[in-house]
């Protein structure tokens, strides 16, 4: 096979699990949020199954997470899977899992914040929900880039967990042509391919950070 | 005019009750000074006066109208709604370490509530936040952040804020308490002048000369209760075995 026969293959990985990075971020941001509120509540029963959920999600391997959002729904109800479910299990996967670290995440700068802060707005008449996303949020956001960061460079990694799916995204194919070629290359290109990534992500965040640090 | 009124106030934190059965009034344009020993309950009284707390026993009145009571059962009342906004917009406070908000400017800091949750018009909030600015002598800092600021500085736009709400009374927690000795001048400078126009205000403090200068009435703190009520020199020079011994401690510090 000529390299650039491979890397045209290759590249077509990459825009897959280019989309499940993104993808996921767009869920699991937002839905950690919703369940560090439900870890937060002070309903007992939502709080416990929301802790349940999260030990869950951290205490399994994600790739055995993936496996049962997509077969899941066979063996419970018979239904009919593959096809477009692939991705989708892929997603609904990740995002969950995602979504429980984090989750932890913002807990622990929503909990870091002084209560003066819940005080000050309270005084001069922001409701609960303007003080959280005028007050409280903006600076949770600042204090916890640097751990959405890990996690956010955890995720580049753990796309090429959707082999186990075999969705063709970049590890996938990148494992095919080794097996079908006997050739390390893919691998070489694969590693490149992450590498740069994570730079890139690196760098993004890095960027954030900068935009944050017109304040202490 | 009373723009407040605490009558019968208690408040207790688990077993413990920390205020006992304290009534106070203010009437429009007065200064009231509370004094009194570290754990007298002087935080608590304010916490609970812009609801902060919640009382266990009691009514609060803001402009002659009750703004939180308790039932004979017991049960707490306390109104929400428009009513809650209302009550809420009457006062303003501040506080001993200030709570900015620290990833506002300055100017973002006094004009973010008049704009948001008064709704009112942005260029009459700039104006009149421009010219609270000039009166706490920070026109040159309206773009800085809390973080390049000094206590002092903080303090005062704390006040700004406060008072860019308008409210009808105006609370301080030890004010000064957070601050060097050289930077505490300028925030009781500044207190002074809301004095000479008449806005109505209760200051805890530890400043005595402070508060023997500016207060046309101070009450005195002692174990949750008010142990001593009156005109400055009334209380201050009073023949009284408690505040005796809570000024001499002060005198020799
Ligand atoms: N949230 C709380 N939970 C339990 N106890 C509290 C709480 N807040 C205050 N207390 C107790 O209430 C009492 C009165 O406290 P408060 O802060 O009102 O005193 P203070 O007069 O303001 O003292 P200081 O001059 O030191 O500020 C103290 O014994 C304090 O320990
Ligand atoms: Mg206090």
């Amino acid at each position: 096979m000529r390299f650039s026969v491979m890397l045209e293959q290759l590249s077509g990985g990459m825009v897959k699990s280019l989309g499940i990075f993104v993808l996921t971020l767009v869920f699991s941001l937002p839905l950690g949020l919703l369940v560090s509120f439900g870890r937060m509540s002070k309903n007992k029963i939502l709080q416990t199954i929301i802790k349940g959920y999260i030990s869950l999600m951290r205490g399994t391997p994600l790739m055995l997470q993936l496996l049962v959002v997509y077969f899941g729904p066979y063996y419970l109800f018979g239904m009919r899977i593959g096809g477009s479910y692939r991705f989708i299990a892929i997603i609904v996967g990740f995002s969950l899992n995602y979504a429980a670290y984090f989750a932890e995440i913002y807990r622990s700068g929503i909990e870091s914040m002084p209560v003066g802060q819940y005080e000050a707005a309270n005084i001069l008449g922001y409701s609960k929900t303007q003080c959280f996303f005028r007050i409280i949020f903006p600076q949770v956001v600042k204090r916890i880039l640097p751990a959405v960061t890990n996690e956010v460079i955890t995720l580049v990694k753990d796309t090429s967990l959707s082999f186990s799916l075999a969705y063709a995204e970049m590890f996938t194919i990148a494992k095919q042509i080794a097996a079908a070629e006997t050739t390390f290359i893919p691998f070489v290109v694969a590693a490149v391919f992450y590498f740069v990534f994570n730079l890139v992500v690196a760098v993004g965040m890095e960027t954030i950070e900068k935009k944050l640090n017109y304040y202490q | 005019m009373k723009i407040l009124e605490m009558n019968h106030i208690r408040k207790t934190f688990d077993d413990l009750e920390v205020i006992h059965d304290i009534s106070l009034s203010v009437k429009e344009g007065e200064i009231l000074s509370i004094i009194g020993p570290s754990g007298s309950g002087k935080s608590t009284l304010l916490r609970c006066a812009t609801m902060l707390e919640k009382i266990d026993g009691g009514e609060i009145l803001y402009m002659g109208e009750r703004a939180a009571w308790t039932e004979p059962d017991g049960r707490r009342v306390y109104p929400k709604g428009a009513r809650e906004k209302e009550i809420k917009s009457y006062f303003g406070l501040v506080f001993q370490n200030f709570n900015l908000f620290p990833h506002y400017s300055v100017m973002k800091n006094i004009t973010d509530a008049p704009i948001v949750i008064q709704k009112r018009p942005k260029d009459e909030v700039y104006k009149e936040a421009r010219e609270l600015l000039a009166k706490m002598g920070l026109s040159d800092k309206e773009d800085a952040y809390p973080c390049q600021l000094s206590g002092g500085q903080c303090q005062r736009v704390a006040i700004a804020r406060a008072l860019a709400l308008n409210p009808k009374i105006l609370f301080f927690d030890e004010p000064t308490s957070a601050l060097d000795p050289e930077l505490t001048g300028e925030v009781l400078k500044v207190i002074k002048s809301l004095a000479d126009l008449h806005i109505t205000m209760v200051i805890v403090t530890h400043e005595m000369a402070f508060a023997r200068d500016i207060s046309d009435r101070i009450i005195f703190m002692d174990k949750g209760v008010v142990a001593l009520e009156g005109k400055p020199e009334e209380v201050f020079d009073a023949d009284h075995t408690r505040i005796k011994e809570f000024l001499g401690k002060f005198n020799r510090v």
